[in-house]
């Protein structure tokens, strides 16, 4: 049997090498030598998972259950397959808001709610507390069970002994001593502890050699292998039964939720938090822990169900399956091995208490009770100078406190569940935390109420089912709750909540309070909105890989730079903040602080170092009393969004009266190019005009002159020249004529008398009248009408002056003797339309397209100019256009043209003619 | 020797004028009614003096007085223009081919028969007899 100063020597011992690593380590890293920037150590760290619960728990389940241990391993390896993914977001996120816990992670997330944090906090200290005690129970447990005199009394379930809890609140008190030293160096938590990882790593050495120690010797000293203990076990079938899986009622759904438990807590742990996200040196690093991290947890679970099976075997019934480990080696007097399986009992207590309760601490410090000192207006602590000693002592009077808590609530409920019951309990606590952190990781619409009402309910139906009924089996108060129900409702008995039975208490607690806590979570963020610094918050954490930095929160005041430094030196302490201070304005290529500007990057800059000590919540609250305005609220960023989607649209509008400027200046350009079209137009007309007014002119002057000038004229040559003169005085009142009409009817001018005409009349009348021209031409004129044509509304004495045109045109163009014109009339689509077709010489394409022109006399390229103005076609076209018509030419070169127009029908024809 | 005008002008009647006045003041007259007909009998008539109507059917009055001015035959040869539109890009146009003067429509026959003579070099009215130059 060990000697109680050998235990105790061999104890302290481990403790001071603790110790010494921790300090050795703290030193490499104040030369930047740091020890922890490593894969391995890191991934070793992370092993802070395998407590005192999992050193002798696991082997006490095993003996219960069977391989139902395992999931609690399962759990953490399946989540390491998604660390890479939901892990590494998670250290990217907190290195970017320089997070300092689990709770100003999610307080954060949710837009540095001071509220949500602290709820966080209260979640994860009551969850666990249970689990710190547990560990202290652990320790004194088995510094009990060494020292009993095994053969002679082997340790029944460990009776409550003074020895005991005298033994727990030593290794508390150390447990304490640790923390303060090493836990509690720097004001700035979002800093490394490096000496207390280094020693965690090195923990988790030494409680694996132990574990592996001791199952070795189990398998292969007490039995002759794996082989052997397992066939043992099989013939037994009290055994046999625990090395199939599922085989109690409903273990298939408690492997499940044990699994999914277990996933959470190996990221929701407060420590696991801690070492996984805080700690982390370098995001590369996981890459090493997602294999090598597994394998440690296989590692110390390969000789789980030997042990358990060995003991079994090994020690008659009622032996507590939970010290297995100590007591196997001890009955066989292996006093090393036992002295070395009590110090890796020690090392996965101590690692775990250790950095649970640094985290826990950091939490109660920055997350719940510095916003209350800082939101405690009588206080007016914001005023106050150094914060610096004050923030330290928070800080060790937490840890002191915790462990404390832990301590009593080990003395007053140590002894009323088994080991694994309560590390399942706190599982299931933090459990709580998965909505609201994975959902604000991945989900931008979550927002600060759905994760208060989620998280709330959620820790509520946690309370209910799984710590009230343990309460009441401690018999604290009766079973009356847990038997009969809330107010004696059935459906509301705690462990089968609305009837809800067949299953173990962590399934049906999991059940209930995740179908509440994301539930609500869901709904409540569904149907309420964001605050702006939420929205921000939320981009930031779900965006972080695709966005440069941090999404900039505004202030809409700015202070002075010197008393931002002040703030900050307050809680880092005056050097550190003008270090910080110069090192920004350096960066920016200013030579000192004072050119510093306030602005919001300082701001955000300030804040984000002020979070790394106090947490975002706290920091965000203390630079707000500095910028004496808070950040702007949902409205008034909406208000600038409305302003911002204004000025958009303005320039949007902008851009669209530009476009329409453009358009406009090309039309005025076109209209530009056809005015001065026109104008060229209008000189080009009154220039024709001109010359063919002066034409007849000049000959009227000169025979007019001869006449006047020469009385002996020949009688004959004064009557030709008369003539002439009269001929030429007609053409000229003609063209004047026309010039005239032509103007009338472009200006829109001319007076029309419209009425329903029958253009079988009009055309007869037309061919009539000219039948004598033509006859004297040797121009033959035939007119094709139809018995009957519809009624058009047009201008009688227009339609036959530009019928009389049309035939006019048509006999000149003909040739004389052979030449034939043929007027047809017929009812088209809507209209009458009239032809007037000869076998003159044609029109040339040219020509065809300008000969509605005005004075585009086709005559011109004739030697022969036929008579006219040049006028008549443009005139014609003017009438039909202006009557709703349209009039065209068909014409073959040599062959002869046909001339047409139509008129529309009046609207009493139309009709009629539906 | 008679001194002979080419009248070149389309209008009939502003032909029958002209030739009538170039006539009584006893000029030899040849009438072109375009300018084709203008160019092809230049070498033949061999004119003193060219009546020329810019606005010509066929060759316009500027082409007719160019071709003038590169016969080496015509080089004694004037020019007097006519022109309807009276424009001075058109005169100075005219001027650019060659011609001597111009005249715009409707012109004072009293003038244009002075205005021939001048370029002709008889300056008193002989209706009767031949003009030496």
């Amino acid at each position: 049997m060990l000697q109680g100063w050998v235990v105790v020597l061999g104890s302290f011992g481990y403790i001071g090498l603790l110790f010494a690593i921790a300090w050795y380590a703290d030193g490499r890293a104040r030369q930047g030598r740091s020890l922890i920037a490593n894969p391995v150590i890191y991934s070793l760290s992370l092993a802070v998972y395998a407590t005192a619960w999992t050193f002798y728990g696991s082997v006490g389940r095993a003996a219960h259950d069977g391989v139902g241990f395992l999931p609690i391993y399962i759990g953490p390896t399946l989540m390491i397959l998604l660390w890479w993914f939901v892990l590494r977001k998670i250290i990217r996120i907190s290195k970017l808001a320089r997070i300092t816990s689990l709770a100003d992670f999610i307080a954060s997330r949710y837009g540095k709610s001071a509220l949500l944090g602290g709820l966080v906090t209260v979640i994860a200290v009551i969850g666990i507390l249970p689990y710190i005690s547990l560990q202290l129970k652990a320790v004194s447990s088995s510094f009990q069970i060494l020292l009993q005199d095994l053969p002679a009394g082997l340790p029944g379930k460990p009776g409550t002994m003074p020895i005991l809890q005298v033994t727990a609140l030593y290794v508390a008190v150390f447990m304490a001593l640790f923390t303060i030293a090493f836990g509690t160096r720097q004001v700035d938590v979002g800093e490394r502890h490096e000496g207390m990882v280094a020693a965690i790593a090195f923990e988790s050495i030494v409680k694996l050699v132990a574990f592996l120690a001791v199952g070795i010797y189990v398998t292969y000293g007490l039995f002759n292998g794996l082989g052997d203990i397992f066939s043992q076990a099989a013939a037994r079938p009290d055994l046999a039964r625990l090395m199939v899986p599922f085989s109690a009622e409903g273990s298939i759904a408690n492997w499940v939720w044990m699994t999914v438990l277990s996933m959470l807590a190996i990221v929701f742990l407060p420590r696991q938090f801690q070492v996984a996200v805080i700690e982390n040196v370098e995001e590369k690093h996981l890459k090493t822990a997602v294999w090598l991290f597994p394998l440690y947890m296989l590692a110390i679970n390969i000789f789980v169900l030997p042990i358990a099976f060995g003991g079994m075997l090994h020690f008659p019934q009622g032996v507590d399956a939970d010290s297995f480990v100590l007591t196997l080696p001890m009955s066989q007097n292996q006093e090393g091995l036992t002295l070395l399986v009590f110090v890796g009992g020690i090392s996965a207590a101590t690692g775990m208490v250790i950095v649970e309760t640094i985290a826990l601490s950091t939490m109660v410090c920055n997350d719940l009770v510095m916003p209350i000192l800082l939101r405690w207006k009588r206080l007016n602590l914001a005023a106050r100078g150094d914060f610096t000693a004050l923030l330290l002592d928070i800080r060790r009077g937490a840890i002191v406190i915790i462990l404390l808590l832990g301590y009593f609530y080990f003395v007053v409920a140590g002894e009323a569940y088994a080991l694994v019951s309560i590390g399942l309990i706190s599982f299931a606590a933090v459990a709580q935390f998965a909505p609201a952190l994975l959902g604000g990781l991945y989900w931008k619409g979550g927002t600060r109420n759905g994760a208060l009402a989620g998280l709330s309910t959620g820790f509520a139906v946690w309370f209910y089912t799984l710590l009230l009924p343990a309460f009441a089996k401690s018999g604290w108060f009766g079973m009356e709750v847990v038997e009969r129900g809330l107010f004696g409702i059935e459906l509301l008995r705690p462990t089968q909540l609305f009837g809800l039975t067949g299953m173990d208490q962590i399934t049906h607690a999991m059940i209930w309070s995740m179908i509440a806590n994301i539930g609500l979570f869901v709904l409540v963020s569904l149907t309420g909105r964001q605050s702006a610094a939420e929205h921000s918050q939320a981009t930031l954490f779900v965006d972080v890989f695709t966005q440069t930095g941090e999404v900039p929160r505004v202030w809409r005041t700015t202070t002075s730079a010197s008393a931002l430094q002040t703030l900050l030196g307050r809680f880092l302490g005056p050097t550190r903040a003008a270090e910080l201070f110069l090192a920004y304005a350096t960066v920016r290529g200013l030579n000192s602080v004072e050119e510093l500007e306030a602005d919001a990057e300082l701001l955000n800059f300030a804040e984000r170092q002020l979070a790394g000590t106090i947490g975002a919540a706290s920091a965000r609250t203390m630079v707000a009393t500095i910028a004496q305005e808070e950040p702007l609220g949902m409205e008034e960023v909406m208000t600038i969004i409305d302003e911002a989607s204004h000025v958009i649209a303005y320039s949007h509008e902008l851009e669209q009266k530009q476009r329409e400027l453009e358009a406009a200046t090309a039309g005025l350009q076109a209209a530009n190019e056809r005015l001065k079209e026109l104008d060229r137009l209008k000189d080009d007309f009154i220039s024709t005009v001109t010359h063919e007014l002066r034409t007849p002119l000049t000959s009227i002057r000169a025979f007019s002159e001869i006449l006047h000038d020469t009385p002996d004229i020949d009688p004959a040559e004064r009557h030709r020249f008369l003539g002439l003169i009269i001929k030429e005085s007609e053409r000229l009142t003609r063209l004047i004529n026309q010039v005239l009409d032509l103007a009338k009817l472009e200006s829109g001018m001319a007076q029309w008398q419209t009425a329903e005409l029958d253009l079988r009349e009009i055309v007869s009348d037309a061919v009539s009248a000219t039948s004598q021209i033509f006859k004297s031409r040797g121009v033959a004129i035939e007119a094709r009408l139809p018995s009957r044509v519809s009624a058009v509304v047009a201008d009688r004495d227009r339609v036959m002056q530009v019928m009389l045109n049309l035939l006019s045109n048509a006999m000149k163009f003909c040739p004389a003797n052979t030449g034939r014109v043929e007027v047809r009339l017929a009812e088209v689509d809507g209209g009458v339309r009239v032809d007037v077709e000869d076998n003159g010489v044609g029109v040339s394409r040219e020509h065809q397209a300008v000969i509605f022109e005005k004075f585009r006399q086709v005559g011109d390229t004739l030697t022969q100019k036929p008579a006219g103005t040049g006028l008549g076609l443009a005139i014609c076209r003017q009438i039909v256009e202006r009557l709703g018509g349209r009039l065209w030419l068909e014409s073959e070169p040599g062959r002869g043209s046909v001339f047409s127009f139509s008129l529309p029908l009046a609207s009493g024809a139309l009709k009629a003619a539906e | 020797m008679t001194p002979r005008v080419l009248i070149a002008e389309d209008e009939d009647s502003i032909v029958t004028s002209l030739e009538f006045l170039m006539r009584r003041n006893g000029f030899e007259t040849q009438i072109a009614r375009d300018g084709v007909a203008a160019v092809a009998c230049l070498g033949e008539f061999l004119p003193d003096l060219v009546l020329l109507d810019i606005m010509l059917p066929g060759r316009s009055g500027f082409d007719v007085c160019r071709a003038i001015r590169a016969d080496a035959r015509l080089a004694a040869t004037r020019v007097l223009m006519l022109t309807a539109k009276g424009r001075a890009g058109e005169i100075a146009k005219g001027m650019e081919a060659g011609a001597d003067d111009y005249m715009t429509k409707p012109f004072s026959t009293h003038e244009l028969v002075a205005r021939v003579r001048a370029l002709l070099g008889t300056a008193t009215p002989e209706p009767q007899g031949p003009q030496g130059r």
